[in-house]
């Protein structure tokens, strides 16, 4: 278990990371999502006692980090997979962190074989790929048994093999009971592996809430409708109490009725229907919905608007204002959701 | 205990890079062979000194000659065994494994410093058996006055100039930046501050020149140096111990 308290870090003028409380429980994936630049990296340098809070603190199981003994065996981290000295051997690396923390030299094999690293465990790091040397940070991370495991990023770079890889490995770490938190700031990879979400953007907290309920908040499904008798069809839609929303290219967007319902309706009143197809708007422009305001680089400027109101409120997703902004969140529901 | 497991894996961390080996390998060689080439020179040249340079000379010093360059190995070690953590990143991990810096930071001094002055213990005696042997009838005897003391003093020398530079590169964190002013600095500033009528008074309180004291047996002849051989190491252990404070209280407050 791990809790936020008010964790703030200020570099100058700028604020990092605002005001940040929430708390990583232990039995499931808690995925820390945010655009770049929204101040993972800093929590969790933070969650590590490696920067100093500039105001509120972080416990783990109750502890401030520095108060643990051999921290190793409570929390395993990976925050960058080039953190280690290239020259060095994997085996070595492992070794000096596993005698600081009085872990036994047989645990360095072990790990060394979990994350398939055994056979180039004499080898210099600075030789390994990108992927390797993942395998090695998280190797690292495993090396004291730790109840709590922490990673920043963790399938940056991999190819399909090890992210799959990844994936699995923290399922399987939650299903045995320990906490398990990940940074990502892709939504797709959080919507496979964690169970419950916190948001943040510019520093503060945006969502914190389960995956499902997320899903349930930010992804409202909807109907596309393309007719010729476009103005009858509105009224049709008028007269049942069904609210339709235009779209572009002529196509009608009707939220709280099913694809069933509205061609049933259709039929009756004798309409010729163009299109008639259930629609879902992705986790991920959900996310970029939610997070929208609080992007702090832009590719360009004409992105969706801001959200009216500044600030959202913390500790809950903020309501999604409708309008024309979802319009370009929705697409095609994904194959095999 | 804590502090005896930072201790192993320090030393597991400094075993297992080849920096060490040839930075210490090349303060040992450089220091013998730049020494028995000048105590040749010296031995070659006797005759042709004054009749107080011939009072006033000090085989003992002389075959201690290679320790200007020889130092410049010792301080590439002292800055490399800290300032690797930086430069590779290896810092956050360190620190996450041993949160309690001051037991990280004395923890890895302490196993760079014991290595530093065992190394600096077999230089120093062999370049003084080595730069007797080859001063032929001018040479010391171990058993003179003030001789033995030179010797391991050589050897306190070296160490705490590998101490001064972990000092400077806890500090300063880069590599590049802790190199580039210490080594000009001890290779050229330092030398020509204490040689130059002018800084003279100033120069012979840095450290290398305060420290190197303890090398000589005999003393030049207008020696008006206000301290002894050990009086100017314990200037040069100030100075260390400074460096090392100064890297302790930025570790201690900094970001890693």
């Amino acid at each position: 278990m791990i809790e936020l308290a008010g964790l703030t870090k200020r570099y100058g003028e700028k604020v990092a990371v605002n005001n940040l409380t929430f708390a990583v429980r232990p039995g499931m994936v808690t995925g820390f999502l945010g655009p770049n630049g929204a101040g993972k990296s800093t929590t969790m340098r933070m969650m590590l006692g490696l920067d100093n809070p500039t105001a509120g603190d972080v416990r783990i199981d109750g502890k401030h980090y520095a108060q643990l003994k051999d921290p190793l065996k409570y929390i395993g981290a990976l925050l960058d997979a080039k953190a280690m000295h290239g020259g060095r051997s994997a085996f070595n690396h492992l070794l000096c962190l596993a005698q600081s923390n009085g872990i036994p030299r047989t645990r360095v094999h072990e790990v060394l074989d979990t994350v398939g690293l055994t056979a180039v465990a004499r080898k210099k790091a600075k030789g390994f790929s990108l992927g390797m040397g993942q395998r090695l940070g998280i190797a690292g991370a495993l090396l004291g048994d730790p109840e709590i495991l922490m990673f920043d990023e963790p399938v940056n770079g991999l190819d399909p093999e090890g992210i799959h890889w990844i994936r699995n490995l923290m399922k399987s770490l939650a299903q045995q009971g320990r906490t398990v938190f990940v940074s990502s700031h892709l939504m797709s990879e959080m919507a496979l592996t964690a169970e419950h979400l916190v948001v943040i953007g510019q520093g503060r907290l945006l969502a914190d809430l389960s995956m499902p309920d997320f899903i349930r908040q930010n992804s409202r499904s909807y109907v596309r409708l393309r007719s010729p008798q476009r103005e009858r069809l509105l009224d049709v839609l008028h007269q049942a109490g069904v609210t339709a929303v235009e779209a572009g290219g002529g196509a009608l967007e009707v939220d709280g009725a099913t694809s069933e319902q509205l061609g049933e309706l259709a039929a009756r009143h004798q309409l010729v229907l163009h299109e008639l197809s259930p629609q879902q708007a992705s986790l991920e422009e959900a996310f970029m919905q939610l997070t929208a305001e609080s992007v702090e680089y832009h590719a360009h400027a004409d992105h969706q608007g801001p959200a009216p109101d500044g600030a959202p409120p913390s500790g809950q997703a903020p309501g999604r204002a409708p309008g024309q902004a979802w319009g370009a969140g929705r697409q095609q529901p994904r194959k095999g959701k | 205990m804590a502090a005896a497991q930072v201790l192993k894996s320090e030393w597991t961390k400094i075993r297992s890079v080849s920096s060490t080996v040839w930075t210490l390998g090349l303060a040992l060689v450089v220091t013998i062979a730049l020494g028995l080439l000048i105590s040749i020179l010296s031995k070659n040249d006797y005759d042709s000194l004054s009749r107080e340079d011939k009072i006033t000379f000090d085989p003992t010093y002389i075959s201690f000659a290679g320790m200007s360059l020889g130092q410049l190995a010792m301080i590439v070690f002292g800055v490399l065994v800290v300032s690797n953590e930086y430069s590779t990143g290896m810092i956050r991990t360190s620190l996450a494994a041993v949160p309690q810096r001051a037991t990280f930071l004395f923890g890895k001094i302490a196993v760079a410093t014991v290595l530093a002055f065992l190394v600096g213990l077999a230089t120093s005696f062999l370049t003084f058996f080595i730069g007797q042997a080859m001063l032929g009838e001018y040479k010391a005897q171990i058993g003179d006055p003030g001789v033995l003391r030179a010797v391991i003093g050589g050897a306190l020398y070296m160490t705490l100039i590998a101490m001064f530079s972990m000092g400077v590169a806890a500090m300063l964190r880069s590599p590049m930046l802790s190199l580039g002013i210490l080594m000009p600095f001890f290779f050229l500033i330092s030398s020509i501050l204490g040689n130059v009528e002018a800084t003279k008074k100033i120069g012979r309180f840095l450290p290398d020149q305060a420290g190197s004291k303890i090398m000589q047996v005999k003393s030049p002849f207008d020696d008006d140096t206000p301290y002894g051989p050990w009086g100017g190491l314990a200037i040069m252990v100030a100075w260390t111990a400074a460096a090392l404070i100064g890297g302790y209280v930025l570790l201690k407050k900094r970001d890693a």
